[in-house]
């Protein structure tokens, strides 16, 4: 593995582990607020998939929420504080070639959202206990769905000029799209229209396949959402590697 | 063996600015070159084309020989930049600031180099402080010490000396002196003309993203006035010497000296007129004079 790659890589994670209470401990608590408080008006009233409780239903999908937003969030604000602030010139500085900048900044991602998600996971067990019936397609699809995020910060941190336009990006795009992925419900229990249309959104897959780990049930098949989510991340990560190798806002 | 800095026909617009207008420069290996001009003259663009920052609309920049286009990571390996702003990562340390930048340019044990960099730049007791908590000038040291951290042939320091105190700037100048005597080859954009002149060998002159005057520091300082002499008479100054006079302020006269030699045949004229020199003060040119007049004439 080359040293340039390394030290870009854990001079993210470094960056994290350094604004840990905002970076992960934040984001856990918001999604056990979410678990708390839709768990307890909804508890009574919801069964999605028969002989489950509808809190243990939520859990992965508020798990894999926190995984989708903080991938995004970490990519995306690193780049553009360093841009704002300038610093990201001793990134363009270094020999280091335009893959190695994506695979440092997406797998940092990876990592934060892996970890929020690992920790919405242990602190949720406290309200239930979902199964965990295929370990491999939860991995998978969280370290993928991740990993599409962190390359989308990528570009989000690129192409945005100021703080605003970031938080643009994340509450027009990328909040709608997860929360209107299914992490509350299941796609089945809409109306056709809003069913049709949920097919369009790459999360709904991400959030489905990665529930498709703890249950064994899914609204469709796993294999379909993996390669949805497969082409997904390709798809963005050849945009973002097009876009780093051309120098595009970085390089005068 | 290649130049150190090796730039061909080089151009750079921005809208309707054009930056950088047809550059060619060639800096040898172990030179202390200087790059001066007023603002906007196009110094930091060019030195954003050599270290990758920018990229040229037409023709080529090489540092050793790598073209920073296409060999741009053997090109970034070979060079160090201080850059004119001041910028840092207010996450980390001192010593944590160093270390990643030394990863960055593939070094994975660097400490010894880096403890060397920060006693030379008087940031021993800086180490684990964070970045955030330094002075500016605290500051510019560690911008310079990143720059040095992979030990680079070619160092290019912009305005590396824009408001710091005087303690710096000669600490900074001794350690960057002691690197160009061991071989390293600097490049220098300053507004402290008095630094160029004490530093560099030779000295290119921008103006509106042209080189308009490029010569060793001694052929420059000579290219304008070899020297100019003040003196106070006892009389009128002859009519013989008019032509040579640039002031005159009560009894006193500054005339312009092709050489120093020519200072006899003005005294003897002076001799001849029966006319007195009450005092005489001998001055040389310096670097802003040669400035003002290229700058002013082109």
């Amino acid at each position: 593995m080359k040293t340039s790659f390394t030290a870009l890589f854990y001079k993210e994670v470094l960056r994290v582990q350094k604004v840990a209470f905002q970076t992960l401990l934040a984001p856990i608590l918001t999604a056990l607020l979410y678990l708390l408080i839709f768990s307890h008006v909804l508890e009574q009233h919801v069964e999605v998939y028969p002989g489950v409780r509808y809190t243990a239903f939520l859990i992965p999908g508020l798990v894999m929420m926190s995984v989708l937003q903080n991938a995004f969030a970490n990519s995306s604000s690193s780049l553009i504080q360093s841009k704002i602030t300038g610093n990201i010139v001793f990134v363009l500085l270094a020999p280091i070639a335009y893959e190695e900048f994506f695979a440092a900044y997406v797998l940092a991602s990876v990592v934060r959202g892996l970890v929020v998600g690992a920790g919405v996971y242990l602190a949720a067990l406290w309200f239930a206990v979902p199964p965990m019936l295929h370990p491999l397609w939860i991995v998978l699809f969280a370290v993928l769905g991740s990993a599409f995020l962190g390359a989308m910060g990528v570009v989000a941190g690129i192409w945005a000029e100021k703080f605003d336009q970031l938080a643009g990006f994340q509450n027009f795009i990328i909040m709608p799209l997860t929360f209107l992925s299914g992490v509350f419900y299941s796609i089945h229990s809409l109306p056709d229209f809003w069913q049709g249309l949920s097919r369009f959104n790459p999360f709904f897959y991400m959030i489905d396949g990665f529930r498709y780990g703890f249950f064994g049930a899914s609204d469709i098949s796993p294999w379909f959402s993996l390669a949805v989510v497969m082409a997904c991340f390709m798809a963005m990560a050849a945009f973002t590697l097009a876009l780093l190798s051309s120098g595009y806002k970085l390089r005068l | 063996m290649f130049p150190a800095v090796d730039v061909r026909q080089v151009c750079k617009r921005f809208g309707s600015l054009q930056a950088v207008d047809n550059v060619d420069l060639r800096i040898e290996a172990g030179e202390f070159f200087g790059l001066i001009g007023p603002n906007g003259a196009g110094k930091t663009t060019l030195i954003n084309l050599l270290s990758g920052l920018a990229r040229p609309d037409t023709g080529q920049l090489s540092i050793l020989g790598h073209d920073v286009v296409t060999q741009y990571r053997d090109s970034r390996r070979l060079l160090g930049v201080v850059p004119q702003e001041l910028v840092f990562d207010p996450f980390f340390t001192v010593r944590e600031t160093l270390r990643l930048q030394s990863g960055y340019f593939g070094l994975r044990h660097n400490d010894a180099w880096i403890d060397e960099v920060m006693h030379h730049l008087d940031l021993d007791d800086k180490a684990d402080t964070n970045m955030r908590r330094l002075s500016g000038g605290m500051k510019r040291r560690v911008l310079v010490a990143q720059a040095l951290v992979h030990k680079p042939p070619v160092i290019v320091l912009d305005e590396p000396t824009a408001g710091v105190d005087v303690e710096l700037r000669q600490a900074l100048w001794r350690f960057i002196q002691r690197l160009n005597r061991e071989g390293h080859t600097v490049l220098l954009t300053t507004h402290y003309l008095e630094e160029a002149e004490a530093l560099c060998n030779r000295v290119a002159m921008l103006k509106r993203g042209k080189i308009v005057a490029l010569d060793s520091m001694k052929n420059l300082l000579k290219s304008v006035v070899a020297c100019r002499v003040l003196l106070r008479l006892s009389g009128d100054l002859p009519a013989v010497l008019l032509p040579q006079m640039i002031e005159r302020a009560d009894e006193s006269y500054l005339l312009a000296l092709s050489s120093f030699s020519a200072l006899e045949t003005v005294l003897a004229l002076l001799r001849e007129a029966n006319i007195t020199v009450l005092e005489m003060d001998l001055q040389q040119p310096d670097l802003e004079e040669v400035f003002l007049q290229v700058v002013g004439k082109s």
